[in-house]
């Protein structure tokens, strides 16, 4: 296989990856990988997919230059803003592949987990584009965190469901997704966010991404800043980063992904499996999962996806970690000198760039952020820590 | 004394036309869960099947999860457990539940020797399909621990075959779509399961998953060649039913089928 090319039937990505799920599930996922591989052969289904994140989706997504910050740190700073799509962050690129999928395989329900909402909303957004049933899993200390968001998906007509088993969080919104879909994969789909899971959702769901490098790569060549010496992407799952990698993997670019400090599952983790596949996960010396904990609901999440995982064992991409104190200060400095409110995930990507510009990006350097996502979710949340109340 | 084998044991059971009943206990769920498993084994259990919790059971309903929970908090580890029940002779055989993540996180060796030292002669591990078993299965058959597999309601005639061919001393029938937990109405999933089974050559059959009381017990027995009986039993365990308690539920659920 190349570098983040098709993994074939078994879903591998070097020794990561794979296809643990139940017996109940192991027919639907061989049906989904069916179906998508046969979706995304089909110039009709491409043609619709791209034809719906344009006309409703918001895309192409521009690449803006920050030219204060730039000047700053003394590099060239490139966004890609997937905050300007539909729904405020780069989830859409996947639900909306996903939902025309479902439609695809005569399924009328779609289930979805979400952490900070982003996804939830997204997957709302498309079942209600796309007149499917909604419901989205959610854990009780999220829907607690994120109570706008839990509204939106309900003025969208989703179904919120508060997951008060486990942690209360991403992991077991996950869990409880996966044992609906169990319970009623017949005529359900279940909309996984990341690029994560049992084969063929890390593979689907980054070539559904795919979409932000290619798009990335084609505007830095017409804008005459041609491969950037780095690419950056915050990683929970990983799908933004993935979406990213996909148009620069075979370019000379340094690949980078951040993780969350608390929820550094390359870095900080070991090989296991959870959710279906083998990867990097944060566990106790028991292979008891534990807890991802950080400042963004997004990147609490205590593994990642497998290709990362692979990306990280060749080599070809590199995992660090930025911390709850200097994300906050990333996230003020684009909004003072650009005029941006990252989400708190994005930030952590952008507090790597201006920690390390000067030191490991050499000056003069040209990088390119992904832009995940807007922070308008996270403003209330920004406010009190600010005000020391949080 | 060597630890009774549960593929001998279900072969034998199953020639002589003897049902099977296989009820589920939480290892470390309560502190007399040993003892738990002493008591339903002279109480008409064929095997026990010993849930080793893991912290994200996706196949589990709310009753296994909140076992497991307790277990994890009471700071019950595979190790420990297995050492336990290294420490008691059980007069039937013993298949050890739990999920890859735990298995792989010790190794397949080391867990497996492990098992076989508790007197463990049987495995299912049901995140671990077909297609990613082999590792873990060469392993088993080296050593003596028999590897059970799943089939579902989804899995299509084919795939039963395989996975009839690859699984080990009796073959899990799933009786409905869904986790693990109680039901008042099984359906007659359970039934086109066994039947799609009945069209292979596999072990023994034992239905699971939602077999909540006698009377369901029976029925299924109409068909299957066993029942394996969980959180109907790790409810009335969580409520405080204790051994006592728990072998006089068998000991119904052992009348029922042997009607």
């Amino acid at each position: 296989m190349s570098i983040m090319g098709d993994p074939g039937t078994t879903g591998r990505f070097g020794t990561f990856g794979g296809r643990f799920v139940p017996e109940p599930l192991m027919p639907a996922c061989q049906e989904l990988e069916q179906a998508f591989r046969e979706a995304w052969s089909d110039p009709a289904f491409i043609e619709e997919y791209r034809g719906i994140l344009r006309t409703f989706g918001g895309r192409p997504t521009p690449v803006t230059k920050c030219h204060r910050l730039s000047e700053h740190l003394g590099i060239t700073l490139l966004l890609k803003r997937e905050d300007l799509a539909h729904t405020g962050s780069h989830k859409l690129n996947n639900v909306i592949g996903q939902a025309l999928l479902t439609k695809r395989m005569g399924k009328t329900k779609m289930i979805a987990e979400t952490g900070a909402g982003q996804h939830g909303v997204a997957s709302a957004t498309a079942a209600a584009l796309l007149g499917l049933e909604c419901t989205v899993y959610m854990g009780e200390v999220d829907t607690q965190r994120q109570q706008l968001n839990v509204f939106r998906m309900e003025l969208l007509g989703a179904t919120v469901h508060a997951v008060t088993t486990g942690s209360r969080t991403l992991k077991d919104a996950v869990n409880e997704a996966m044992r609906t879909w169990v319970a009623e994969v017949e005529d359900t789909h279940y909309c996984l966010g990341s690029v994560m899971g049992p084969h063929p959702f890390p593979w689907m769901v980054r070539e559904f991404q795919r979409v932000i490098g290619d798009e990335a790569r084609q505007q830095l060549l017409d804008d005459e800043h041609g491969v950037p010496d780095f690419v950056v992407a915050c990683v929970g799952g990983g799908s933004n980063a993935a979406g990213i990698f996909a148009g620069f993997v075979d370019t000379d670019a340094s690949l980078i992904g951040v993780e969350a400090a608390g929820g550094a599952a390359v870095t900080t983790g070991s090989p296991g499996v959870l959710h279906g596949m083998r990867s990097q996960l944060i566990q106790d010396d028991q292979g008891q999962i534990t807890e991802a904990h950080s400042i963004s609901a997004g990147l609490d999440y205590p593994g990642i996806g497998p290709e990362h995982a692979h990306l990280d064992e060749i080599g070809r991409a590199r995992y660090v970690s930025a911390g709850d104190e200097e994300v906050l200060e990333a996230l003020q400095m684009l909004a003072r000198l650009e005029g941006i409110i990252p989400a708190l995930e994005t930030a952590h990507g952008l507090a790597w760039i201006i920690r390390e510009a000067g030191g490991e990006i050499p000056h003069g350097s040209t990088v390119l952020l992904n832009l995940s996502g807007r922070g308008d979710k996270d403003v209330a949340q920004v406010r009190a820590i600010l005000r020391g109340e949080g | 004394m060597a630890a009774p084998d549960l593929t001998l044991s279900f072969a034998e059971h199953a020639a002589a036309g003897r049902k099977l009943l296989v009820p589920y206990v939480m290892a470390g769920a309560e502190p007399d869960w040993i003892d738990t498993i002493e008591a339903l084994s002279l109480a008409g259990a064929d095997a026990i099947e010993v849930g080793l919790p893991f912290s994200d059971p996706i196949i589990d309903g709310p009753t296994i999860q909140a076992a497991g929970i307790r277990s994890l908090e009471a700071g019950t580890t595979a190790v420990s457990a297995l050492a336990e029940l290294a420490r008691r002779d059980i007069a039937v055989p013993l298949v050890v539940m739990t999920y890859y993540n735990v298995i792989a996180h010790l190794g397949h060796e080391r867990f497996a020797g492990l098992a076989i030292d508790a007197g463990v002669s049987g495995a299912i591990v049901p995140d671990l399909s077909l297609e990613e078993i082999d590792g873990w299965a060469r392993v088993c058959d080296d050593i003596g621990i028999a590897t059970v597999l799943l089939v579902a309601p989804s899995t299509s005639p084919e795939r039963t075959a395989h996975v009839c061919s690859r699984s080990r001393g009796f073959v899990y029938a799933v009786a409905r779509m869904g986790v693990t937990g109680e039901r008042s109405e099984l359906g007659d999933e359970a039934a086109v399961v066994v039947e799609k089974i009945r069209h292979t050559t596999s072990p023994p059959v034992c239905v699971g998953i939602g077999v909540s009381t006698p009377d369901q017990a029976r029925r299924v027995t109409e068909v299957a060649d066993g029942v394996v009986v969980g959180s109907a039993l790790v409810r009335r365990l969580s409520e405080g039913c204790g051994p006592d308690g728990a072998a006089a539920f068998i000991g119904e659920l052992r009348a029922a089928i042997d009607a």
